[in-house]
């Protein structure tokens, strides 16, 4: 399978199938192909979501829209954790949306091979496909939970209070960026999980397990501030604080902004990325004999 | 530019009995083997000292070869059958060929596109409408949406489902959700066509579409490898056909040779067959077959009975829990593959009311069939055992094979062989209507041909 190559050779296409064994190439190219399966399985994952919902599309806000009311209540009341002179809510609240983004990626795409056993067991296509696919697919769900932020930071900046005004700077721009640290994120760690989940089921108990340790050192409830200046450098290894900093910084103008380290998750999250891609394709040729 | 379309050299396939479908690793597993390993040495080697013949046996214990050293070439156009039976590597030498799966040694080449149909509706998701999920399967089986889009109509004109095609496809009937899956599979136009068993779907009216399709894609010149258990299907689709037995190629033949040698040389066994326990699938459960046999008039298991004497086949079986509405049942085939009849235990109303659930024990269904009914020939008997649309319990398409002698048969005064699987005695009349005197010539002749 993975060493299959295909040569147009005099108008023809040639496909080899011998064993492989061995690394092999990321064959992006065959990925370029089925560009518009990734493009249907987006779609069928974001039609099915909230089928037979009561509340439909709305969970996408009630989701992050809860979480901060509550980590309002206990870190930004009565735990006091600063908020780098924005409300509290909104300092939560848009650290949620990357971080909810980062979540529901990582956990579609750890399991995305297990659910999408019976197209991998009788049809080919570039397994990356579903990875890639799941990750996403949860890009819908963060535009609808963008919208909220949105209003929230007119509302507070309508509503006289101790704090300074938000106000949307270039910065923004830079938004794309940070959004796209957390997909890379969120899919080179995928691509290890689903790759393991395909022989070891240990990865469906990891996982909640492993988003709700990462929360804890996240800069989500709290900023990245709060961290000893010397430990910064070891936490900046989690990418998902260059992300989440950023993201802050971006939207709300806070202190934290691109710095080094933001270099350091960049180059975490590039070197998740790659190994999880090598080992993705590496393990891909048993998938249908294991799954 | 050389006509060849695929060419499959030394192709073999190794299975690890452990990793198989059915069961996964976990990593509590691999610790627990790992810690293991030294002992089962010194239990192996215990039980080797005490049976010699397990030594031999034990280190291959875990591995199967699903495909062992296959090699064949198919031109462009043709259209080969695959047959063999369960387990004969089959559906592994199709998946290796569409990509599904990797060989574990050997190697094959394809020119052109292939397209693989292992099953019909991959990615159906029930959710979903039937417009909706035509693009999703269609996306899956490797078509671009233009492609889609220019044969959503007679997709959907196919499929018979123009009404419903924005429902969705959890309220279709089986029936529609069948003929809407095969549709879109059946619009697919690569260069080579790769099929595993779907013909196996829909009901009569809706398989003999599915034929009629796939026979004008065969005549399309594109190059078909088609995999199936129906062999008329085979007969009537394929000029060549490979047969696979146990993971290996044995023929490689003109389509009625290929099946003549797979119906007569198969595991059918000569007037009776008995299955061990190991023989029966799980799945099977409750039913377990004991034994199938052939008997003459004179109650003697047999494996040729004549033409003029009736005979019996029983089936002994065992349930080890009751079941609801179970029908035990025979398929008389020719070994040209063409299907005599199909007759079930319970087919009796009488019966039927009272075996509406069978209680567990013992059993045996004996089926009677009158004198001057076969022809002469070779005759297959398949057994099946299941509840109408709940479950196929067991099924044995060759469980036991039998000849036919045809002497004292109607007939036999011409040396001729006689068309037609079954040879009833008739009654005929003669009816002179006028006469001449002479008796230079008659009027009634009898013209059986």
């Amino acid at each position: 399978m993975s060493q299959s190559i295909i040569t147009p050779k005099n108008n023809e296409q040639v496909t080899y199938l011998r064993p492989s064994s061995g690394w092999s190439a990321l064959n992006l190219r065959d990925l370029w192909n089925y560009r518009e399966l990734i493009y249907f399985l987006i779609w069928r994952d974001i039609k099915v979501r909230y089928k037979q919902t009561a509340l439909g599309a709305a969970w996408a806000i009630i989701q992050p829209f809860f979480t901060m009311i509550v980590f309002t209540i206990f870190f930004g009341r009565l735990a006091g954790v600063p908020s780098e002179g924005v409300p509290y809510p909104i300092f939560s609240y848009t650290a949620l949306l990357p971080w909810g983004l980062f979540t529901k990626a990582l956990s579609d795409a750890g399991r995305a091979m297990v659910s999408n056993r019976a197209m991998i067991t009788k049809v080919y296509f570039p397994r990356l496909v579903i990875p890639i696919a799941s990750v996403l697919s949860g890009l819908v769900d963060f535009s609808i939970a963008f919208l909220v932020l949105l209003g929230m930071i007119v509302y507070y900046n309508h509503v006289p209070g101790d704090y300074n005004t938000i106000a949307i700077t270039p910065a923004i721009l830079t938004l794309p960026l940070f959004i796209l640290l957390a997909l890379g994120t969120a899919l080179g760690v995928g691509l290890w999980l689903s790759a393991l989940n395909v022989k070891y089921r240990d990865i469906n108990y990891i996982l909640p397990f492993l988003t709700q340790f990462w929360l804890f050192i996240t800069p989500v409830a709290y900023p990245a501030s709060m961290v000893p200046e010397k430990w910064r450098w070891l936490y900046a290894i989690n990418p998902m604080t260059g992300v989440v900093e950023g993201f802050r910084w971006a939207m709300l103008g806070t202190s934290g902004g691109p710095d080094l380290m933001l270099l350091v998750s960049i180059a975490i999250s590039l070197v998740l990325l790659v190994t999880g891609l090598f080992y993705f394709r590496r393990m891909e040729r048993t998938f249908a004999d294991t799954v | 530019m050389t006509d060849l379309a695929i060419r499959v050299e030394g192709l073999s396939k190794q299975y690890t009995i452990g990793t198989s479908p059915e069961r996964y690793e976990t990593l509590r597993d691999n610790i627990a083997e790992t810690i293991a390993k030294p002992f089962r040495g010194i239990k192996q080697r215990m039980k080797a000292h005490s049976n010699p013949q397990l030594a031999l046996q034990s280190p291959r214990k875990n591995q199967i070869w699903a495909l062992r050293d296959v090699t064949f070439d198919v031109n462009k156009g043709q259209v080969i059958g695959v047959i063999g039976r369960n387990g004969a590597g089959k559906s592994t030498l199709l998946k290796i060929l569409s990509r599904v799966t990797e060989p574990t040694e050997g190697y094959a080449e394809i020119h052109g596109r292939v397209g693989s149909l292992l099953e019909v509706g991959t990615g159906f998701h029930p959710e979903l409408t039937g417009r909706e999920n035509i693009y999703l399967n269609g996306a899956i089986l490797g078509m671009k949406r233009s492609e889609i889009d220019k044969k959503f109509d007679e997709i959907v004109e196919f499929a018979e489902v123009a009404k419903f095609i924005d429902t969705p496809v959890k309220r279709y009937s089986s029936g529609m959700y069948l003929r809407l899956a095969f549709a879109v599979a059946a619009h697919l136009e690569p260069e080579i066509l790769v099929v595993d068993e779907v013909l196996a779907v829909g009901d009569a009216e809706f398989q003999r579409k599915c034929l009629g399709k796939m026979s004008n894609v065969a005549h399309e010149g594109r190059t078909v490898l088609f995999v199936s258990h129906n062999m008329s299907a085979i007969l009537r689709l394929t000029e060549e056909t490979i047969v696979l037995e146990k993971g290996e190629l044995v023929m490689r033949a003109p389509t009625q040779v290929a099946v003549e040698h797979y119906l007569s040389s198969g595991y059918a066994e000569i007037g009776e067959r008995a299955w061990t326990k190991d023989e029966i699938p799980t799945t099977s459960y409750p039913f377990s077959p004991v034994a199938v046999r052939l008997r003459d008039s004179r109650n003697r298991v047999i494996d040729t009975l004549r033409s003029v004497e009736p005979f019996t086949i029983e089936i002994e079986y065992q349930l080890d829990e009751p079941i609801k509405g179970l029908r035990v049942g025979i398929y008389i085939m020719t070994t040209r593959g063409e299907f005599v009849f199909t007759s079930f235990d319970t087919d009796d109303a009488e019966y039927y009311d009272r075996f509406r659930v069978r209680p567990a024990g013992k059993y045996i269904s004996s089926c009677h069939i009158p004198a001057d009914f076969l022809n002469e020939g070779r005759y297959l008997v398949g057994i099946n055992a299941s509840s109408y649309r709940i479950k196929r319990y067991f099924q044995d398409e060759q469980a036991i094979i039998f000849n036919v002698d045809p002497s004292g048969a109607p007939g036999m005064q011409w040396a001729e062989p006689r068309l037609g699987p079954v040879r009833p005695r008739l009654n005929w009349q003669i009816e002179t209507v006028s006469q001449e005197t002479t008796l230079k010539s008659t009027t009634s002749t009898i013209n059986l041909e």
